[in-house]
């Protein structure tokens, strides 16, 4: 063995050199992956000889404190093959347009010499409009130059907006936080244009809507590293190993200092293996185990005995004490509205009586209204609206009762439907009887009603369950049959979480994700967990709460972004639309539900409110002004103003009149009411950092149908004819869309059937501002390298845009033109208060009021020869309003005289305006003016809110009042985020980000009608649906009644449930295409079998299959692996069809991909607004695009694949 | 005693969430080019599973590592007269389709395709010769039990269980699985470097990185047989073989290297051990139970000043000894017992050492257990687990598991106290630790940042190019020695 040994040979060791050689590199930039993902990591892209060769993660975030782990390095598997594509042959690098359109244009502008009656020309005529939409996706993309490119958008959006109508332009990327202005370039073209910004959190299903409803709240949760603060953490429907790749690592950490870890997930996700316990809980089923943990905590650690700080905790900072009205149902009793402050002789001459809410004083023995509701928000008089517990009229002391077990009146029976067995439950609860305007009236307590919800008896009469052993709603013997998990480990999951609260004061947390997000009942799932949440005390702490991780949106300076990224500085209101409501409405995916299918969803449906198919509610929303919709009406909204105009109306205020009244009178119609009549339709729709017509295409081939009017693979028979009432049926159009632009730097499936592909400069190609939940950084994204071949980036494209449309607005849109713009009650807004009952204007119930009773109406002047002007200039309306967010606002017109002083400026029509015609002046700005990066706006941001409170809040503010940050600090390092009243969390000497500390510690209300976490939705919608108390409602199964008409079992062929979990090898569709994650993986994106589920098909591990319902069919792979349990398929989010895909043998054409199979269901519940936190906001509020209730058949394909 | 200094390495299992970050980084760094687009020099595998390339631990079948000869050892392979006679013919080499064939995509067919009636699609093709691919297998075919039927199944490490314990291991109850990132071992006693005729590949003295020379490597394949891990790659275009470097470029710069910095879970430690170079031979040939506790054995102390004293006798820089006081893979490996080699059968002495993961309890309903479960309810086998990290001995696997799962009973008393103080107290007695050192392990463990995991000690630059030419007037070429010595390529 004496040859091994160690040499120090210089001359034999000068080949070194070359490796030396390989490792060199000449610049290094932070950047970072500017779209989709959340994981906001901060890289360092290596350049070699002007060329990106690499990226690494940057390591220098600063310390939070010694005690936390730090969040060195972040970045994934994923992030780190990013630099594959800039040079790859997916790159686009030049302008395409496809050649069957190019042809179309290249001859009419021959033929005329403006370029908008060119566009006319071609859309004007059927058959070169059909020639050029079947087209689409068929190949035969052509270059063209920038010039052509742009003119021909150009004059299709001019002519859009002449011809149509300006919300007929819409406009869709995700998730600004991520690459926050290259968003904001398409938005604020778009606004101030007049046309649409589409959501994307509600229509990625990633909204989770149990977040507005209890806490009134789009979302907030933890940073990564609060979880290394929690001592107890069950994971479920989120494979943070897989999917929050540069998080995880507090688990362990964790871990390591004595946190247990439980997984729920009906698979062996790589989160479960890292997990201390693995429940293997069947699929979409999470609310019934959490139910049954409720039961426990309730029996065990609220009844049998009582945890003093589970007690203090519900009593003040929930609505566990708020009395709530027992009405008469049938022969029964059943919770009903919470009791307002109007109801009392005593407080009824109270501003917003109606709005304030009582709870039962002990010490007074009534009822009486404590600060800090919804009332006390929106009242003339400030600083009321705090969670002190006393009452406002004479300051008293409130000594909460949370139950009225000891002391009551009577003990009356009331009905708890079991919606999985239709079987009701009378069980007794408790009630005080409170005289009021009406009479005396039976109230009992949320507690109450929770105790009895649950079957918890506490000795009262009724059906009761005897026992945790026993069945009836909600034991842990009762969850059995739905979960698959044992009730013992039930009681002792509940005991161990309870336990950990109780010793730790709240640190336990739940880490929740899309595997529970995106089921039909989601916000049930997620009530259920948040209920045991807030019984244990565990919200608003460090190392507690309800961590939402998907598709979460954490816009960090979102006071100052807003104001930019929708012309808010112009005009206001804007034009925002719920996407799930627009691609349900538009591609027709309405058409093919059948109202059985609506039953088979949600049986629980009682009353009125809750009657009627989907449409009818979606079409009512839109009706009442509880959603947005656009196109808004039957014309173009600015032709409205000229017909107000014409019979007379000279001001704002007449033209709204005119249009109210014209509404009213059925004359103005809504086009939701008659969606596929031409002049409803969407014309013109821009895409950018997105794949909008993929991954994100819930029904894709509906997309493909409707939309696009090409080749699609969907066999579904219409089934709503007949059955919808609000809507008008005709035929199903197809081909709606006139134009399809995309902005994008690789060939993914929207850019494949784009009709014109301009190709954008990637994330190591141009400045840009990154935040995130996952931590509480921001950092930037930076030109590594210009922009490569003919690539722009996405803010200079649409500059480029703007201009040219002021070009052609000269002949075309001259002067100021007045637009009427319809927008929904809005969250945050008075409107909270708009109806308190379902009024319905259209059947006589109430007057058509805009803004109160049905959608708001306002006039807003477009200069459209000043388009670009705008664009590139701050305008002058945030100087006069300030700016501010969830209610407040704050000025900020010396933040902006300084821009104009230090900053660059640009003057026209004589005035000088801070300049943001460049991305990196827009981020300075931004920084300039936010609280979170700007510690003078922090102070007056809490100054506002200390004012509205009415409790001490500036000293927040006050440590970090001189910090100023620029683009140029961040580039040297990630900075943290100040402290703001944006958000709720607390972080003053190095704590990490926790939800709702501020709430908790500091007394400021949720936002919420009670002002506290709502456990019991009072809603009469909700009432209807069975939805008012934490709730069970099961799956529809998997008999395939609403995926499977058309298709039938063949031979050889499964049917199972579908599931697109977020995977490992892409983020949604991004990376899962390039060559680096495609060899890590299969080279194909496959379809997970169980080995039982493979057996019955004949199915092999790498088996080309193809997997088909009625909406469509992808051919892949299948893996046939253990860890998938039988009944259940995943194919993870997302495939494209680009690469690798062969023909379907059922449809004869290319196969698709996950989309393919999923058609969009609405839950109506989700659409009612105008209501306390039931009230609307883009992105909070809102029906979502949930998916997971998909059935397939699978089947082995015989021979070779056909490409 | 004759002191050496190796720069080495732990992964903490339990961190590790497979997600590649380490392989995609060293891939973009180093193989990003024609003749080694096959080669994953760092990898990362699902165990169970076959692996890449394919059952490599298959050694009656890949014929790598040492065997036990008499009192010493010897190359499976045979030795260097076997050797030569297989010069052309070696059946213990792995094959292409043991690897993969690399493959890409007809990605600029979707921007020429010409109108047609379908949509375009991008179709894999051979990046070896262009034609399309039935793509069959991959570098990392079975990641997360892909298709655990056939390769989990398949696993070398499996194949004393009994056929209801392989059974077993896809039930619901018992199923799991664990990542096993790989690399170069940077062996101590290294096969590779014994086995090649060509005296190309050569042990650094200053840090223990094992080369192959592109200078002189012959392309003779015997490293690539002999060394049982299978880390050393044919590079096709070239010829000659290839394997991990450790990054030295960026250890002679400080910087950690690229597996190590871009390692998301913060499961990878570097640091120098200072070990006793004469007493390999003794090391490597202990019985198989022995070859664990021998290995450590062999790591000196270098907080012992006659170890401190015979290194500097020994020609190793006092910054180099410093490093080694505060290493982390010290720690781990000698001072806690944490870290394993992998398969210490194999004789090659690893500097790559490896905390074995934590997994989930069995899913037995309503088992009775203490928190976190209880070492007998783990739902790998101490066998299986033993066949890795133990040469087949479960001691000290045991040993490393009672000591993990001490720690966390120790913090989770002191801090939420649903486990008692004297519980965890018995848990460190039976663990074999003080409070003190469970702290210290879940401090290194769970808070350290970069510059505690890695330490990478100061390479002294200057001392190998000094006997070459004079340092000082070369600095500005970075004192590269290549352009210096006019063997530029």
């Amino acid at each position: 063995m004496s040859w091994i040994e160690d040499v120090i040979r210089p001359r034999a060791q000068d080949w070194e050199e070359l490796y030396r050689t390989r490792h060199q590199h000449d610049r290094v930039v932070r950047s970072t992956h500017g779209v989709n993902c959340t994981g906001g990591c901060s890289w360092n892209v290596h350049v070699k000889n002007g060329v990106v060769a690499l990226e690494t993660q940057a390591t220098d975030y600063p310390r939070l404190c010694p005690d936390v782990p730090g969040y060195e390095p972040r970045g994934c598997q994923r992030g780190i093959s990013f630099s594959w594509y800039l040079y790859s042959p997916l790159r686009v690098k030049y302008p395409y347009l496809r050649g069957t359109l190019l042809d179309l244009w290249r001859a009419a502008r021959a033929e005329h010499a403006d370029p908008v009656d060119a566009w006319a020309s071609i859309v004007g005529d059927p058959v070169k409009r059909r020639a050029y939409q079947q087209a689409r996706g068929k190949g035969g993309l052509r270059r063209a130059s920038w010039d052509e490119a742009l003119e021909l958008v150009a004059a299709s959006t001019v002519h859009t907006v002449k011809r149509h109508g300006a919300d007929r332009v819409v406009g869709f990327s995700p998730i600004p936080a991520m690459s926050m202005l290259s968003f904001a370039g398409g938005t604020r073209f778009l606004q101030l244009l007049g046309g649409v910004s589409l959501s994307f959190y509600d229509w990625y299903c990633d909204l989770p809507n149990a977040s507005p409803e209890v806490w009134g709240e789009q979302t907030d949760v933890a940073e990564s590293a609060d979880w290394y603060h929690s001592k107890y953490v069950v994971a479920m429907g989120s494979n943070v190993a897989t999917t929050r790749t540069p998080d995880v690592h507090f688990l362990a950490e964790a871990r390591h200092d004595g946190a247990k870890l439980v997984v729920l997930s009906p698979d062996c996700s790589d989160s479960a293996k890292y997990a201390d316990e693995w429940v293997p809980i069947h699929a979409g089923q999470d609310g019934a185990f959490w139910l049954a943990v409720g039961h426990v905590l309730l029996s065990e650690f609220h009844h049998q005995r009582q945890v003093p700080s589970f007690q203090d905790y519900v009593t003040r900072f929930s609505d566990a004490p708020f009395l709530v009205e027992l009405e008469a149902k049938g022969r029964a009793l059943a919770p009903g509205r919470l009791l307002p402050a109007a109801s009392l002789p005593r407080l009824a001459g109270e501003e917003n009586a109606a709005f304030k809410f009582l709870v039962w004083d002990r010490t007074t023995d009534g009822p009486r209204a404590p600060q800090g509701t919804l009332g006390h928000r929106w009242q003339a008089r400030k600083g009321q609206w705090n969670l002190d517990l006393v009452e406002a009229t004479d300051g008293g002391e409130i000594a909460p009762v949370t139950s009225f077990l000891e002391q009551h009146d009577a003990v009356v029976q009331v009905a708890f439907p079991d919606h999985a067995t239709g079987e009701v439950a009378l069980r007794g609860v408790p009630v005080r009887v409170v005289a009021t305007d009406r009479g005396p009236v039976q109230v009992t307590t949320v507690m109450d009603l929770l105790f009895a919800r649950y079957g918890v008896g506490r000795g009262l009469a009724g059906d009761y369950p005897a026992s945790e052993d026993a069945p009836g709603a909600y034991t842990p013997a009762w969850q059995e049959p739905f979960t698959g998990v044992d009730r013992r480990d039930v009681v002792r999951i509940a005991r161990e979480w309870a336990g950990t609260a109780e010793r730790t004061g709240g640190k336990c947390s739940i880490i929740i994700g899309a595997g529970v997000n995106q089921w039909y009942h989601a916000d049930l799932a997620y009530r259920a967990a948040i209920t045991a949440l807030v019984l244990t005390g565990c919200v608003g702490k460090n190392g507690g709460g309800l961590n939402h991780y998907v598709g979460q949106e954490k816009l960090a300076p979102v006071a100052p972004w807003s104001q930019i990224a929708f012309g808010l500085d112009w005009a206001r209101p804007p034009r925002l639309q719920n996407a799930p409501s627009f691609h349900y409405v538009h591609t027709d995916q309405w058409r093919y539900e059948s109202p059985e299918e609506d039953l088979r969803f949600d049986p629980a449906r009682t009353g009125k409110l809750a009657a009627g198919h989907t449409m009818d509610h979606q079409v009512r929303a839109v009706r009442l002004g509880w959603l947005p919709f656009y196109p808004q009406f039957d014309r173009s909204p600015a032709e409205v103003v000229r017909q107000a105009e014409a019979a007379g109306a000279r001001t704002d205020a007449e033209v709204v009149a005119w249009a109210a009244k014209e509404i009213a009178e059925r004359r103005l119609r809504f086009a939701v009411e008659d969606p596929d009549a031409e002049e409803s339709w969407p014309r013109l729709w821009f895409i950018w950092r997105a794949n909008a017509l993929a991954s994100s295409a819930k029904g894709h081939e509906y997309f493909l149908r409707h939309y696009l009017g090409t080749h699609h693979g969907s066999i579904a028979p219409e089934a709503a004819e007949g059955a919808v009432r609000d809507a008008v049926w005709r035929d199903a159009p197809e081909g709606k869309l006139d134009l399809v632009v995309d902005l994008n730097f690789r060939m993914d499936t929207s850019a494949l059937y784009s009709d014109v592909l301009l190709p954008a400069a990637t994330w190591y190609e141009k400045d840009d501002l990154n935040t995130t939940d996952m931590h509480s950084f921001i950092h930037p994204l930076q030109a590594a390298v210009p922009p490569c071949w003919e690539s722009r980036t996405d803010w200079h494209i649409f500059e480029d845009l703007a201009r040219r449309v002021s070009a052609l607005s000269g002949a075309h849109l001259p002067g100021l033109v007045r637009d009427l713009v319809a927008t929904p009650l809005m969250h945050d807004t008075p409107a909270e208060m708009a109806q308190r009952e379902v009024l319905d204007w259209s059947k006589g119930e109430c007057p058509a009021v805009p803004g109160k009773t049905m959608q708001g109406l306002a006039v807003v002047e477009r200069d459209y020869v000043h388009l670009h002007d705008r664009f590139g200039s701050f305008g002058p309306v945030a100087r006069k309003a300030g700016i501010g967010a969830h209610g407040i606002s704050w000025k900020v017109d010396d933040l902006l005289d300084d821009a104009v002083r230090d900053g660059p400026s640009v003057e026209w029509g004589g005035t000088r305006y801070p300049s943001i015609s460049e991305p990196k002046d827009a981020a300075n700005l931004i920084l300039r003016l936010a609280p979170e990066t700007n510690g003078e706006s922090a102070w007056r941001a809490w100054k506002a809110e200390e004012e509205k409170v009415g409790k001490r809040l500036v000293d927040l503010a006050e440590p970090n009042r001189g910090v100023r940050t620029t683009f140029a600090d961040l580039a040297r390092q990630p900075r943290r985020l100040l402290d703001s009243p944006c958000w709720t969390g607390l972080t003053g000497g190095g704590r990490t980000y926790s939800a709702y500390v501020l709430n908790v510690e500091r007394g400021v209300p949720w936002r919420t009608l009670t002002g506290r976490q709502q456990l019991y939705l009072d809603h009469p919608g909700f009432l209807a649906f069975g939805e008012g108390l934490p709730t069970y409602k099961p799956r529809p199964g998997l008999d395939g009644s609403h995926d499977l008409r058309t298709t039938q079992d063949g031979p050889g062929e499964i049917r199972l449930g579908f599931l697109t979990p977020h995977g490992k090898w892409s983020i949604h569709s991004t990376y899962g295409d390039n060559l680096r994650m495609l060899t890590l993986s299969r080279g194909v994106h496959p379809i997970w079998l169980a080995p039982a589920d493979a057996a019955r098909a004949g199915i092999a591990d790498h088996d080309w299959v193809e997997v088909k319902n009625d909406n469509g069919a992808m051919v892949t792979r299948a893996v046939v692996s253990a860890r998938i349990p039988a009944g259940i398929a995943l194919v993870y989010h997302s495939p494209e069809r680009t690469v690798g895909v062969p023909k379907a043998p059922s449809r004869g054409k290319r196969g698709g991909m996950h989309n393919s199979l999923t058609r969009v269901r609405l839950k109506p519940t989700l659409m009612f607004g105008g209501y306390g936190q039931f009230t609307w906001a883009s992105n909070y509020w809102g029906p979502t695009g949930n998916n997971r209730d998909t059935t397939v058949l699978v089947r082995r394909l015989d021979r070779a694949p056909s490409w | 005693m004759n002191v050496r200094a190796q720069v080495s390495m732990v992964f903490h299992l339990d961190k590790c969430i497979g997600c590649h970050t380490c392989s995609v980084a060293c891939k973009n760094q180093w193989t990003d080019r024609k003749g080694v687009e096959y080669a994953w020099w760092n990898n990362v595998e699902t165990k169970p599973g076959a692996g890449y390339p394919v059952r490599w631990e298959d050694q009656a079948e890949r014929r790598g590592g040492w065997v036990k000869d008499g009192e010493g050892v010897k190359l499976r392979q045979g030795g260097r007269a076997a050797t030569l006679g297989r010069l052309f013919h070696n059946p213990a080499l792995p094959v292409l389709d043991d690897y993969y064939e690399p493959w890409t995509y007809e990605y600029e067919h979707l921007f020429t395709a010409p109108a047609g009636t379908d949509q375009p699609t991008a179709r894999p093709v051979s990046l070896l010769d262009g034609r399309p691919l039935d793509v069959r297998a991959g570098p990392n075919w079975d990641d997360a039990l892909g298709g655990s039927e056939v390769y989990a199944r398949g696993d070398p490490g499996l194949e004393g269980a009994t056929e209801s314990e392989r059974a077993a291991l896809l039930e619901v109850k018992r199923l799991t699985y664990f990542f096993l990132p790989r690399m170069c071992n940077h062996c101590l006693n290294a096969a590779c470097v014994a086995a090649c005729p060509s005296g190309a590949i050569y042990k650094r003295g200053e840090d223990g990185v094992v080369l192959v020379s592109q200078d002189r490597c012959k392309g003779w394949r015997m490293c690539i047989s002999a060394c049982p891990y299978k880390k050393v790659y044919a590079n096709w275009e070239t010829g000659k073989s290839e394997k991990c470097i450790l990054c030295y470029p960026r250890l002679e710069n400080g910087e950690a290297p690229a597996c190590f910095h871009t390692c998301v879970g913060r499961i990878r430690y570097l640091g120098v051990l200072l070990y006793d170079a004469d007493r390999i031979p003794w090391a490597a040939s202990r019985p198989d139970d022995e070859l664990v506790d021998a290995q450590r054995a062999l790591l000196l102390d270098p907080r012992d000043p006659a170890v401190a004293k015979q290194a500097r006798a020994d020609g190793i820089p006092e910054q180099m000894i410093d490093a080694a006081r505060r290493s982390p893979v010290l720690r781990f490996v000698k001072d806690w017992g944490l870290a394993l080699p992998l398969h210490a059968e194999y004789r090659t002495l690893p500097a790559l050492f490896y905390v074995p993961p934590l997994l989930p309890v069995l899913g037995e309903p309503a088992l009775e257990r203490g928190l976190f479960g209880e070492l007998g309810q783990a739902r790998l086998s101490m066998r299986y687990l033993a066949g890795l990290f133990g040469a087949g001995n479960e001691a000290p696997v045991r040993a490393a598991y009672l000591k993990l799962s001490a720690v966390r009973l120790h913090r989770r008393a002191s801090q939420v106290g649903d486990v008692t103080a004297a519980d965890a107290a018995a848990a460190l007695a039976r663990a074999g630790l003080t409070a003190p050192q469970a702290d210290a392990i879940h401090r290194l463990t769970a808070l350290a940042d970069m510059s505690e995991r890695i330490v990478v000690p100061p390479l002294a630059r200057e001392g190998a190019t000094e006997p070459v030419l004079e340092p000082q007037a070369h600095h500005a070429d970075g004192l590269g020695l290549l352009r210096v010595l006019g063997g530029g390529r």
